[in-house]
């Protein structure tokens, strides 16, 4: 079917990447990452960051608003686990559809303009809807306290099946069977691969194409026939809905929805997230969702103590200086590093983290070819 | 009486007020099937403006541009062109981050798949059969070994072939060439006369605006001279070339 077909090397790159996100659990052992619930952030911002990109990288508009629809899947997902079922699929789906309708209204308004007005209006409605969340629709949001799970919830569906048996809270559950920490990264993971081929589909395709020459230039565009807005449109739906799929599995995962999700910050953080893994690469923005979330994780848990340990090493002194200096950037400070790594890549990789690996990969390969050629070379001289 | 016979572009009774100046005034133009209508005038004589008007860009204070039975103005730029008419810009417009083939793709599918189609089934590379028609059409602006070079870092002269390229791809009715030798050295500027001329013989209708009389006289089956946003003469190449009123316009043209 024509569906599934996607050019070659992108096969390839479908199944290392499956590779590397399903061994998850023992890579990360050493880096001292390999618990759930980090692992499942690594999912599910590694969807958020793709989805983002579909938007950004493509068509080149700058969406600083994109926490909103990851809230509104978070709050539709809790909404489901109340009214319906505690079964994570509908709640899935809902996430998705009700983001894909935010995204639509959203994007319609937004779309009108370009450029930093476009980035604005998106910033605009995303703190409109923090906002609304946090205090103005608190009997839908539950404000402060954020949207939580009671045991007195409806659940229609649950009690249609379950006929009473248990009206005590459960935890979210794949068709029955409850999901716990590592079978909620392995849900994610897979929703991961899925939407990430969804993504290789749209970049390869001739949409994806048109995406690109919208970014390119629109005039000649309009000029060739082609209705740019419905274009941008269908993109920013999209992404919408990827970030609205990651909402709703941050709530599968915890069911808990706050509106702080909905902040510029987190809204900033996507943005952060793409750009330094890459804008406009598929794999891109996975690294980004990656490493930010590990230092945010893990650099933010070392202290002084830990640091001594590393240092332990060095001369009294000495060990006392490094470990002050290097204090400042781990713990509360770990956004310093995070600052500085966006800094240092935005100078010196403008393409990201996925430029530096692509300037690696054709330095080796031209060595490569530098020494095979004096190897000819001496092998023809020794005959 | 003859005129009325094939008409396809009709430009009827266009005004155009910038403010208080008059743009255009009384253009009214017949451009017939098939053929090539120049439109020449010195610096400032309302040009650009009546290609703009024609293609949608800016609207006409008053009057009318008819194509094939369907009026143009108040259409959108994209609608224009669903309806087969191309334009090759001044500065050339091409998809700068984008390889050379997709430029050419692109209008390729905007005339296969219309004005919007959300295209995901088959990867671009297996579309072998567009594929083929954009290399072919490479090939005949001589653009087929620069086809994975992106059109960015083409040359001046290159990008402007492959923005004809890219209009010519679409097989429209009506091409509009606004200047399409505008800065191309002596050689380039035959390299493209040759190529407007191969394309005459498949019978699309064009309409060009130039300044180079070597490019017009080699081209035009018809030359209407604008001068003060109005038409000053109209006729075949042989009586605009000795019509008086041409010249001193022209002459008062290049004083400045």
């Amino acid at each position: 079917m024509n569906f599934f077909q996607l050019p070659r090397n992108e096969y390839v790159t479908l199944g290392v990447f499956s590779l590397v996100v399903l061994t998850m659990p023992l890579w990360l052992q050493p880096l001292g990452a390999a618990y759930p619930g980090l692992m499942q952030q690594f999912a599910i911002f590694a969807i958020f960051a793709v989805g983002f990109n579909i938007l950004f990288g493509l068509t080149g508009y700058l969406s600083f608003g994109h926490a909103a629809f990851l809230g509104v899947g978070s709050y539709t997902a809790v909404w489901s686990f109340k009214l319906l079922s505690m079964d994570v699929i509908p709640a899935l789906i809902f996430a998705v559809l009700v983001a894909g309708i935010f995204a639509l209204l959203i994007g319609y308004v937004s779309l009108r303009r370009s450029g930093i007005y476009f980035s604005i209006l998106t910033l605009a409605f995303a703190q409109m809807s923090y906002n609304l969340a946090y205090s103005v629709l608190t009997p839908i949001t539950n404000g402060e306290t954020a949207l939580q799970l009671a045991g007195s919830d409806p659940r229609v569906l649950d009690g249609l099946f379950a006929s009473g048996t248990s009206s005590i809270i459960s935890s979210p559950a794949i068709l029955g069977s409850a999901l716990g920490g590592i079978g909620g990264f392995y849900l994610c993971a897979v929703i991961l691969l899925i939407v990430f081929f969804i993504a290789q589909k749209i970049f390869t395709s001739p949409f994806g194409m048109m995406l690109r020459a919208v970014k390119s230039n629109q005039t000649r565009l309009s000029y060739t026939g082609v209705n740019t807005r419905p274009y941008t449109l269908a993109a920013f739906v999209i992404s919408g809905m990827y970030a609205g799929l990651a909402g709703g599995l941050l709530a599968v995962t915890d069911p808990l929805a706050g509106a702080e999700r909905m902040q510029w910050t987190a809204s900033g953080e996507v943005v952060l997230m793409t750009i330094l893994g890459g804008v406009g690469t598929l794999i891109g923005p996975v690294v980004g969702a990656w490493l930010i979330k590990y230092m945010e994780n893990i650099f933010s848990a070392y202290n002084e103590r830990i640091l001594q340990f590393y240092f332990d090493w060095m001369p009294d002194g000495v060990q006392d200086f490094a470990v002050t200096v290097t204090s400042k950037f781990v713990g509360e400070g770990w956004k310093l590093t995070e600052g500085l790594v966006f800094v240092l890549v935005v100078v010196f990789l403008p393409g990201g983290i996925m430029e530096g690996v692509r300037r690696i990969r054709s330095a080796v390969g031209n060595r490569r070819k530098n020494e095979e050629a004096p190897a000819k070379l001496s092998t023809s001289a020794a005959e | 009486m003859e005129a009325n016979k094939n008409v396809v572009l009709h430009v009827a009774d266009v005004h155009k007020n910038f403010g208080g100046l008059h743009a255009l005034a009384d253009i009214d133009l017949q451009v017939e099937e098939g053929r090539t209508h120049a439109i020449i005038g010195p610096n400032g004589a309302g040009k650009s403006t009546l290609l703009n008007v024609i293609i949608g860009r800016i609207p006409p204070t008053s009057g009318a541009v008819v194509f094939d039975g369907t009026v143009l103005t108040g259409k959108k730029p994209f609608e224009i062109n669903q309806l087969g008419v191309s334009r090759v810009f001044q500065t050339p417009e091409i998809f700068a981050d984008l390889p050379v083939l997709q430029n050419v793709m692109t209008p390729a599918f905007a005339k296969r798949d219309g004005a919007f189609k959300i295209n995901l089934s088959t990867p671009l590379e297996r579309e072998s059969a567009l594929r083929e028609e954009a290399e072919a059409m490479l090939e005949d602006v001589g653009l087929v070994d620069r086809r994975h070079t992106t059109a960015g870092s083409l040359s001046r002269g290159d990008k402007r072939r492959l923005e004809l390229a890219m209009c010519l791809i679409q097989k429209p009715r009506l091409l509009l060439l606004d200047e399409p030798t505008a800065g191309m050295s002596r050689h380039d500027t035959n390299t493209t006369i040759e190529l407007l001329k191969k394309i005459k013989s498949r019978g699309m209708t064009k309409v060009i605006i130039e300044h180079d009389m070597h490019v017009v006289f080699s081209l035009a089956d018809k030359i209407s001279v604008l001068a003060g946003g109005r038409i000053i003469a109209e006729g075949l190449p042989s009586e605009v070339r000795g019509d008086p009123r041409v010249q001193e316009a022209y002459l008062g043209g290049t004083h400045q």
